[in-house]
């Protein structure tokens, strides 16, 4: 088998960071009054060659580039298309929510694609260190881009909220790996995978487990470690949460995949009942919080964290199937989650006009198609039939019922009843009330980069509700690599990963 | 060729349509005009199925089944048999005349109405023709959205609240509903009705007993939530006098009953007859009450709403006393009530459209000024109240003589219910219709009806009273695939599958 040049395992990395540095270097460069759509335009070409890049990654044999840190295989090629079509979207559909309002757009494009870098490394390190590295990188970014709309107040109190509590975080991430080091005396994940079968402390890694868990969770926003989640969300810029609501969860998404059936593949029981665990607290919380929102983004922050605890679902079917339907989930939330907000960022504005239920009502009489596209991804959060939604939860309580896991099913479909409610409330008062007389209508017009970015979104809802079988076998190969590999086998196959 | 894909058709015109009729140009009567041309298209597609129909068949016909997805094995497996062909027929009547119905009535956001009230189409057809549960679910899903936006867009005055609540009741049903298909499928490995079949009878004696239990359990109350049968009726009050006419006339029974029929008593038919006792008692009850609560309503609206619950429980109790008659009567009487229920509705909507009220108060002596309208309405309601001669006589005496059979006491407090139903309907025709005109009706000088009333009004009357005298044209089909849906062969409690597929 012929060597693959350890750069090509990383390739769409490569790109979208020179990508980055070029719109930093192009930034300064540009007339300061001229606009910054051409980086915008740039970022989006970068973007499309880390999509073409993560094409050909697939065509390589999966296996490990620099010293074992690395994997490119089939897991991390879904993931990787997942947030680069996230990031694609959120930058058409912010050229133009910034232009005029800051003076620091340039900026913003690097940003995104900086944080990109950091999402998709964490999807495709198979080393705690080099996941915590890109996690950092992945964290800073958003950081920054939850406090953009500098003038308000509530934007830079998100961003310091998120930072402080995000560091808080991994610093617990941190601990879970130096307790893994110390337990296995390795931080790759084939090494702790056969530390662990090699009889290595339980109580070390449990605690480990447990660490890491909670770095994560606050990542994903899950229950009991959401309550930043609200807060943040309602301060940041929409575009922006529709990114950082999907991108760095699937990046977190893959990374507690990667250790539980990677590392920690042969301690189900360990694990299991951690999930379980968070999966129903945070359905439920996140639905009943959710409930009693009136600002409309407070309430999709809320129904984000009882999305991450449908995905959580997905864990507990132990199966490549568990994998594969996680992954498809993650897709689909994607596609409807960044549509509803990147809708509701243009509805509302730079300026946040519309933030409560209340100022949506009979809106769909002025913004007729921003509604309709703003209904097809809520009926879709629903998870109605012929959208992404339906097949997603499909999928996910499948899985569930298959391991004999039939409560949890049970339980998660009735939340997805409760949340039916909160859903329909804003259909409804877009579509069946007066229009509310007070509120001026958005004078914005729709910008062929927002239209082209809804218009795709629309169209991934529809295509993986009608046609799942393309994107649910590419997640089926992403979950086989964990079962044809021989991660926690103690001799690995010379065919399955080219040694170093 | 044509016979494989005419269903397919049938099915995605609607949605197509649907995404046209967004499209058109908001002003005149474009988008009626289109949705009419359209759904009078669909009707005569529709005519090909009887047609071309082999009444020597027991079974499918017009079946196309293509897998749709790899994993788990869904297919995209559609069919018709003698009742669902005869449902889909009705949708594809009823559909021009909701367009008919609503032609003046709806004069804002005409164009979402009526796409809308395409997908509602689409929704429907998919509901009745699908053999496969997820395909079915998908279908039986997409048709809550549409009507509840339609309820709560195009609702009287609280339309928000009883869309809301109609799409709550049918959602989180559903929501178990799902459970119990994918328990199924982790059990069976399938999801096509036809061999499902004989692998739910083979789980029903092993240790997954329970499990099919409550699998059954969780199918049978998402439909009697649609169909609605006391106590799910809660969302029907609002839902249906809310709704505008050309949705109330759609909103309740047959979705519901005909899933009853091949979704619950054709899948588990060993749970169907545990249950069958309670789904008798709860549909006699739904007699009773739905027709004692129609006799004191004063909004005509909820007068025609609990008639419908009276109705429907009539259906359920031939649907589940399980005799050959019954279930024919049953399933004839799905077809009836949506026929001269929706005439009834299309009726309300007039009067609601020249004299802006439902209030049976303001009403009184509009015989002497609309004749024409009067004698529509009393043949409509003689047709509700079960006149010999007219349809809703033939399905309910095929249901009353048929269920005697197997349960004489219950039925014969059923029987009641005509009675009662003659009560409200004679009070509603009487005060609406005879003695001196009211003072609302006085002040306000209405014409009778138009053309495109008659139009609208005139095919249901016609085929009450075909549907009455020549009933042996619809109960042929029926004949053919509802009595060998009894799970026992007889009358007593004897479970035995030997002869399931028989008709006796």
């Amino acid at each position: 088998m012929t060597e693959v040049s350890p750069v090509l395992r990383i390739l769409p990395e490569v790109l979208l960071t020179l990508t980055g540095v070029l719109v930093m270097l192009l930034e300064p460069v540009i007339d300061i009054k001229a606009s910054r759509k051409p980086l915008g335009f740039l970022a989006i070409s970068g973007t499309l060659a880390a999509i073409a890049a993560t094409g050909y990654q697939l065509q390589l044999p999966p296996g490990t580039a620099f010293f074992g840190s690395v994997q490119s295989d089939a897991f991390s090629a879904f993931f990787h298309f997942v947030i680069c079509g996230i990031v694609l979207v959120t930058l058409l559909v912010s050229l133009d929510y910034f232009e005029g309002h800051t003076t620091y757009v340039g900026e913003y494009y690097a940003l995104i694609l900086f944080g990109a870098v950091g999402m998709m490394l964490m999807t495709s390190s198979v080393e705690l260190l080099m996941i915590f590295i890109s996690l950092e990188i992945s964290s800073i970014s958003t950081y920054i881009l939850a406090g953009y709309r500098k003038r308000s107040a509530t934007s830079p109190e998100a961003s310091i909220k998120y930072f402080l509590l995000g560091s808080f975080a991994t610093s617990f991430f941190l601990y879970g790996i130096a307790l893994c080091f110390g337990a296995t005396g390795s931080t790759n994940l084939f090494d702790i995978a056969r530390g662990i079968a090699s009889g290595a402390s339980p109580l070390l890694l449990t605690v480990a487990f447990g660490m890491m868990l909670i770095g994560l969770g606050f990542k994903v926003s899950l229950a009991p470690f959401h309550v930043w989640t609200p807060d943040v969300y309602e301060g940041a810029p929409a575009p922006v949460v529709g990114l950082m609501s999907t991108a760095p969860k699937a990046a977190a998404f893959a990374v507690l995949l990667r250790i539980c059936y990677g590392a920690y593949g042969t301690m189900t029981h360990l694990w299991m009942p951690l999930i379980w665990i968070l999966a129903v607290l945070s359905m439920t919380i996140g639905n009943l919080g959710a409930l009693t929102q009136r600002n409309v983004k407070r309430m999709l922050a809320y129904s984000s964290i009882a999305h991450a605890g449908y995905l959580l679902v997905a864990f507990t079917s132990l199966a490549a199937l568990g994998i594969a339907s996680a992954g498809f989930y993650t897709a689909a939330y994607a596609a409807m989650n960044v549509g509803a907000f990147a809708v509701l960022g243009y509805l509302s504005g730079f300026d946040e006009k519309r933030t409560n239920l209340i100022d949506y009502a009979g809106i769909a009489r002025r913004h007729p198609v921003a509604a309709a596209a703003l209904s097809v991804f809520l009926l879709s959060l629903i998870g109605i039939p012929f959208t992404a939604g339906f097949f997603g939860k499909f999928y996910v309580f499948t899985g569930a019922l298959n391991s004999g896991n039939a409560w949890l099913a049970v339980l998660g479909l009735l939340n997805s009843g409760v949340a039916a409610f909160y859903y329909l409330r804003l259909l409804a008062q877009m579509y069946m009330l007066p229009a509310e007389p007070t509120l001026e209508p958005n004078t914005m017009r729709a910008r062929p980069g927002f239209i082209l970015g809804v218009a795709i979104l629309v169209f991934a809802v529809f295509a993986l509700g009608i046609f799942p079988n393309r994107t649910l076998s590419l997640a089926r190969d992403a979950g086989a690599t964990f079962t044809s590999h021989p991660n926690p086998v103690p001799q690995p196959q010379a065919e399955a990963i080219p040694q170093q | 060729m044509l016979n494989a894909t005419i269903l397919t058709w049938l099915t995605f015109l609607p949605a197509l349509g649907a995404v046209v009729v967004l499209l058109l140009p908001r002003r005149g009567r474009i988008p009626q005009v289109f949705t009419l041309a359209l759904t009078l298209l669909l009707f005569i597609m529709a005519l090909h199925l009887p047609v071309h129909f082999d009444y020597t068949q027991q079974g499918f016909q017009y079946e196309l089944n293509v897998p749709w997805i790899a994993s788990p094995a869904v297919h995209y497996h559609v069919g018709v048999d003698g009742l669902s062909m005869w449902l889909v027929v009705l949708v594809s009547f009823l559909a021009p005349l909701g367009v008919l119905i609503s032609w003046r009535t709806i004069e804002d956001r005409t164009n979402e109405f009526y796409s809308l009230f395409l997908l509602q189409q689409t929704a429907m057809y998919g509901v009745f023709i699908a053999l496969d549960l997820i395909l079915y679910y998908a279908f039986w899903e997409l048709s809550i959205v549409p009507l509840a936006l339609l309820i709560g867009m195009y609702g009287r005055t609280n339309g928000r609240t009883a869309g809301i609540k109609f799409f709550l009741y049918a959602f989180i049903s559903s929501a178990l509903f799902l459970v119990g298909i994918i328990w199924l499928y982790s059990r069976t490995g399938t999801f096509d009705f036809v061999q499902l079949q004989p692998e739910i009878q083979r789980l029903s004696t092993g240790p997954h007993a329970a499990g099919v239990w409550l699998a059954s359990l969780a199918f049978l109350a998402a439909f009697a939530v649609k169909a609605p049968v006391f106590p799910l009726h809660g969302w029907l009050k609002d839902g249906i006098s809310e709704a505008p006419t050309a949705v109330a006339m759609i909103l309740a029974g047959k979705l519901g009953l005909y899933s009853l029929l091949r979704w619950h008593i054709s899948l588990f038919p060993v749970q169907a007859t545990h249950v069958a006792p309670l789904m008798i008692s709860l549909a006699v009850i739904s007699i009773l009450y739905g027709a004692l609560l129609a006799l004191v309503q004063t909004d005509l609206k909820r007068v025609a709403a609990y008639a419908t619950l009276s109705a429907v429980g009539f259906a359920v109790l031939g649907i589940y006393a399980f005799t050959p008659a019954s279930m024919a009567g049953g399933a004839y009487q799905i077809l009836n009530e949506s026929i001269s229920g929706g005439a009834l509705f299309m009726l309300l909507g007039i009067l609601y459209e020249r004299y802006g009220t439902f209030e049976l108060a303001y009403f009184g002596g509009i015989a002497s000024k609309m004749p024409k309208l009067a004698v529509l309405f009393v043949i409509t309601a003689l047709s509700l109240i079960g006149l010999p001669g007219l349809n809703n006589f033939a399905g309910e005496f095929l249901i009353l003589s048929g269920s005697f059979q197997s349960h004489p006491a219950l039925t014969s407090v059923a029987t009641l219910g005509v009675i009662f139903s003659a009560a409200y309907m004679l009070r509603v025709v009487q005060s609406v219709f005879y003695g001196a005109p009211s003072s609302h009706v006085a002040a306000i000088v209405r014409d009778d009806l138009s053309w495109r009333e008659r139009a609208a009004l005139w095919p249901p009357i016609v085929l009450m009273i075909c549907m009455g005298v020549a009933s042996a044209i619809w109960l042929h089909a029926i004949n053919l695939s509802v009595p060998a849906m009894t799970p026992m062969t007889t009358a007593s409690h004897n479970i035995s599958y030997a002869t399931m597929g028989e008709t006796r």
